[in-house]
């Protein structure tokens, strides 16, 4: 809880350009390597939808306003115990306790904001760094 | 601009949406598929949409967003929106965010178009 959100210890790290093609291709070659770590079809379907939902929100949020040449940081370690996963955008960051609940009724109507409600959840752990720049995620592998 | 995402017929006053894609993640594919269908609602007075998920394995929040919008666009001209046949994983996303209390949502496409105000 109170360790830094620094970086993943161990973990391989890509810098992703706003690209779909490279987007889905990373997240296709992270999702092949969580099933040969034995996560199952529940497991690849919460983390596919929260890494889609991070790495929406950097290019998209994070970014907005800014050059869209500029590429989000992707780190991932994958065990058979846990899929751990950060992404960091360049931009100036956001505060996460300032989202309204989707789920008030009187959100219920509006397009937007169900992205990181939706990331926690489905992972085990989801985790911010000060600047709201960065987030964490972890999925414990409940079959291990 | 690029090739229709979905495929759309009509029947007995019904417009039935079906989407060619398995996945419905990234923004520009979403941004089309709502310019599409916002296109079929505003060639209706009373716009009648049966959407249905048969194909979808994958779909993101923005997806969702997009669903919301296509609602509200429908209800401002008194209309009704029904969504079927949606996968049991992308059903419990409803059901996180609560959206299963907002839409319309049937097993099958006969029970949806059974639901439409005659």
């Amino acid at each position: 809880m109170s360790e830094p959100n620094t970086h993943i210890e161990g973990a391989s790290a890509v810098d992703l350009a706003h690209d779909r093609e490279a987007i889905t291709s990373l997240i296709e070659d992270l999702l092949d390597q969580a099933e040969q770590c034995g996560f199952g079809s529940s497991a690849v379907f919460a983390i596919r939808l929260a890494i889609e939902e991070a790495i929406t929100n950097a290019f998209e949020h994070g970014h907005e306003g800014l050059d869209r040449s500029l590429t989000v940081r992707v780190e991932h370690k994958i065990t058979p115990e846990l899929f751990e996963i950060a992404v960091q955008d360049q931009g100036p960051g956001f505060k996460p306790e300032d989202l309204p609940d989707p789920t008030l009724l009187e959100n219920l109507s509006k397009p937007s904001g169900r992205g990181v409600m939706l990331m926690k959840a489905y992972m085990s752990e989801v985790e911010f760094n000060p600047a709201g720049n960065r987030v964490r995620m972890r999925y414990r592998n409940p079959d291990r | 601009m690029s090739e229709s995402r979905l495929r759309v017929s009509d029947n007995d006053g019904v417009t039935l949406i079906e989407f060619v894609d398995r996945n419905i993640l990234d923004e520009a594919n979403i941004q089309a598929i709502n310019e599409e269908i916002t296109g079929e609602i505003e060639k209706s007075a009373k716009p009648r949409l049966l959407i249905s998920f048969s194909n979808v394995d994958h779909l993101s929040s923005a997806a969702l967003g997009a669903l919301i919008t296509i609602n509200n666009k429908i209800k401002e001209k008194a209309g009704e929106l029904h969504l079927a046949n949606i996968d049991p994983q992308i059903y419990e996303v409803f059901m996180i965010t609560r959206l299963n209390k907002l839409f319309n949502i049937h097993d099958t496409t006969e029970e949806a178009r059974s639901a439409f105000a005659s």
